[in-house]
């Protein structure tokens, strides 16, 4: 590889793996609880519901800057369950039912306010939102591998990589540490409750990760395909495990799989087919996932389908 | 006499009610009362559990007794009553109760082993953030061992038989190291190895001094199995040892019409 495309793999390229893989490993260790507790919409929700908070502290502050978004995220969060339960009332509609009309309403509501607030220098738009903006991510400063850990361009990180960096970083940390804690309030609340580890308390807590692994992931890959991160990875991983701790460490590594390959695929594949530019980035990755996930539904040694009518298929001609 | 002081008021009246030696029994329950959507399901219940006991809970489909477990561990709102455990309110006497729910109640699909299960009884005393260790799992195999699960220990517990389940919770149960046992219908639609391995380990903690409620369908088993019941239906009908709670008489008053007078007779309870 000639050094000018080194660089520039490094400038474009790398920033954009990094930021999709560090978003798809964040939304899914979260996801392997949010599924076995069958709330793998609440991440959806929280993601659309968002949108109009992150664009109203866009317009008051005129920055993408990374607190600033999670505020306005957290706020609109905040509105969005009281107005589900206002609903909910009101409406006499059922909590689903509730939540449908709020979020997407809400995330109606952004997109409109993104439309007027179009044009104000920052690369906030309809699209970004709803498709991500990892290919606009740039690492201004490396010029080879081994430049990459020097301090000064460290510092040249883009700030939406640091902050997705600190977040996932902070889910492995509270996975690792509340491990036992979030399986057992998953597994059997009561028993959770009788043996001292307040259920409930440990199911916000964990709305609120979801919540802030959303928003981070939002800026990388889109308000749409966040919920294909919460889920396709966890999905994949518990078709080839019986044991909670291995799914969940799966599920990391099939995540940056998705990640990287992914972008790989959606910056090069159409180059290796002859057409010129490339394909959406997120987009790829939420497909990359996806075919993981149906690999592992057909293909999984045990519970494959493939596996399944196998092992059904031999029990009938051992019984004959 | 008038008393002011509310507190003082609370205890001479729990003083009036409470039998001789409820203030630190198994279970003392006064005057509960529960209800789901403004309709009673329990109604001004009464019951201290005797150490020792091993005690059936009996009564028709509806009576309102796996909402008496729910209502003693909290599970459930109540609307009225008082709960003791041991003589203290239920959320301090937490570690000194286990409950083994209705199979129905479990996800049998989650990724967890029958050995994980069991281990998760000793959570409690392992502590926040602490891992679990070699030592914990041997602890919860000894209890696998006990149910004879042991050989099963690997396994996904939606891959075992319903028996099996049964004992694989009955097993966590045992890891928890309670003195008071709540279980609900344990003996519902298992095999007989496993009715059998389950009343064993039931005396064993009998025999230990400990308290089980158990919430039991079959009225022929009864008089065979428990040595105390508590007959349900809505209100308390009848409450003591077998021979004395478990009559035709407090069937009839149970169950009404529900049952023919000879099928109260082949479940052998006295006149």
């Amino acid at each position: 590889m000639s050094d000018v495309i080194l660089a520039d793999f490094l400038t474009i390229d790398l920033p954009a793996m990094l930021a999709g893989s560090l978003a798809a490993l964040g939304c899914a260790l979260v996801g392997n609880f949010l599924i076995l507790r069958r709330q793998a919409l609440i991440g959806d929700a929280i993601s659309h519901v968002v949108l109009p908070g992150i664009v109203l502290a866009f317009i008051v502050t005129g920055t993408i800057a990374a607190l600033p978004m999670m505020l306005g995220a957290l706020a609109a969060a905040v509105v969005a369950v009281g107005l589900i339960e206002l609903i909910r009332h009101l409406g006499r509609l059922e909590t689903g039912a509730a939540m449908g009309v709020v979020f997407t309403t809400m995330f109606a509501g952004g997109v409109l306010m993104l439309e007027r607030s179009a044009g104000r220098g920052a690369h906030l738009d309809v699209q970004h939102a709803l498709y991500g903006s990892l290919e606009a991510l740039l690492w201004l400063g490396p010029t080879d591998w081994a430049s990459l850990l020097r301090p000064e361009v460290l510092a040249e990180l883009p700030d939406e990589i640091v902050m997705l960096a600190a977040v996932t970083g902070s889910i492995i940390a509270t996975v690792v540490l509340f491990y036992k804690e979030l399986k057992i309030s998953t597994f059997d609340a009561a028993l959770a409750d009788a043996l001292g580890y307040p259920s409930k308390w440990i199911g916000v807590g964990l709305v609120l990760a979801t919540g802030i692994t959303a928003v981070a992931a939002f800026q990388a890959v889109g308000s749409i395909l966040v919920i294909a991160m919460f889920i396709c990875p966890p999905a994949t991983a518990r078709m080839l495990t019986d044991n909670l701790a291995r799914q969940i460490w799966l599920s990391g590594g099939i995540a940056v799989l998705a990640g990287v390959l992914g972008y790989l695929l959606a910056a090069f594949a159409p180059q290796l087919f002859g057409t010129v530019g490339s394909l959406n980035a997120a987009g790829m990755i939420a497909v990359v996932a996806g075919l993981m996930q149906t690999l592992a539904m057909l293909f999984a040694p045990r519970y494959g389908a493939v596996a399944q009518s196998g092992f059904v298929g031999s029990l009938k001609r051992s019984k004959t | 006499m008038r008393v002011d002081n509310p507190i003082l008021a609370e205890r001479m009246r729990e003083q009036a009610t409470a039998p001789i030696g409820a203030a630190d029994a198994p279970l003392f329950i006064a005057n509960l009362t529960v209800a789901y959507a403004d309709k009673p399901a329990l109604w001004a219940i009464d019951y201290t559990a005797p150490v020792g006991g091993l005690i059936g809970i009996v009564g028709p489909n509806g009576a309102g007794k796996s909402t008496l477990l729910k209502a003693v561990l909290g599970l459930v709102p109540t609307v009225a009553g008082e709960v003791r455990v041991f003589g203290r309110p239920i959320g301090q006497a937490r570690e000194r109760i286990a409950y083994v729910p209705q199979r129905s109640s479990v996800d049998w699909d989650f990724p967890t082993t029958a050995l994980d299960v069991v281990a998760m009884g000793l959570y409690g005393r392992i502590g926040w953030f602490k891992r679990v260790r070699r030592r914990h799992l041997n602890f919860a195999l000894e209890r696998l061992d006990q149910v004879g699960m042991a050989e099963f220990a690997d396994r996904q517990i939606g891959q075992l038989s319903g028996g099996q389940q049964q004992r694989v919770f009955l097993a966590r149960a045992l890891a928890q190291d309670a003195d008071l046992m709540l279980l609900d219908e344990p003996l519902a639609g298992v095999d007989a190895a496993t009715e059998a391995t389950i009343l064993n380990v039931l005396r064993d903690l009998k025999a230990q001094g400990r308290t089980a409620l158990v919430v039991h369908h079959d009225l022929q088993t009864v008089t065979d199995y428990f040595d105390h019941v508590a007959l349900l239906n809505g209100r308390m009908i009848a409450a003591g040892p077998t021979g004395e709670a478990f009559t035709e008489a407090t069937l009839l008053d149970a169950y009404g019409g529900r049952l023919a007078t000879s099928e109260i007779r082949a479940a052998g309870a006295g006149d």
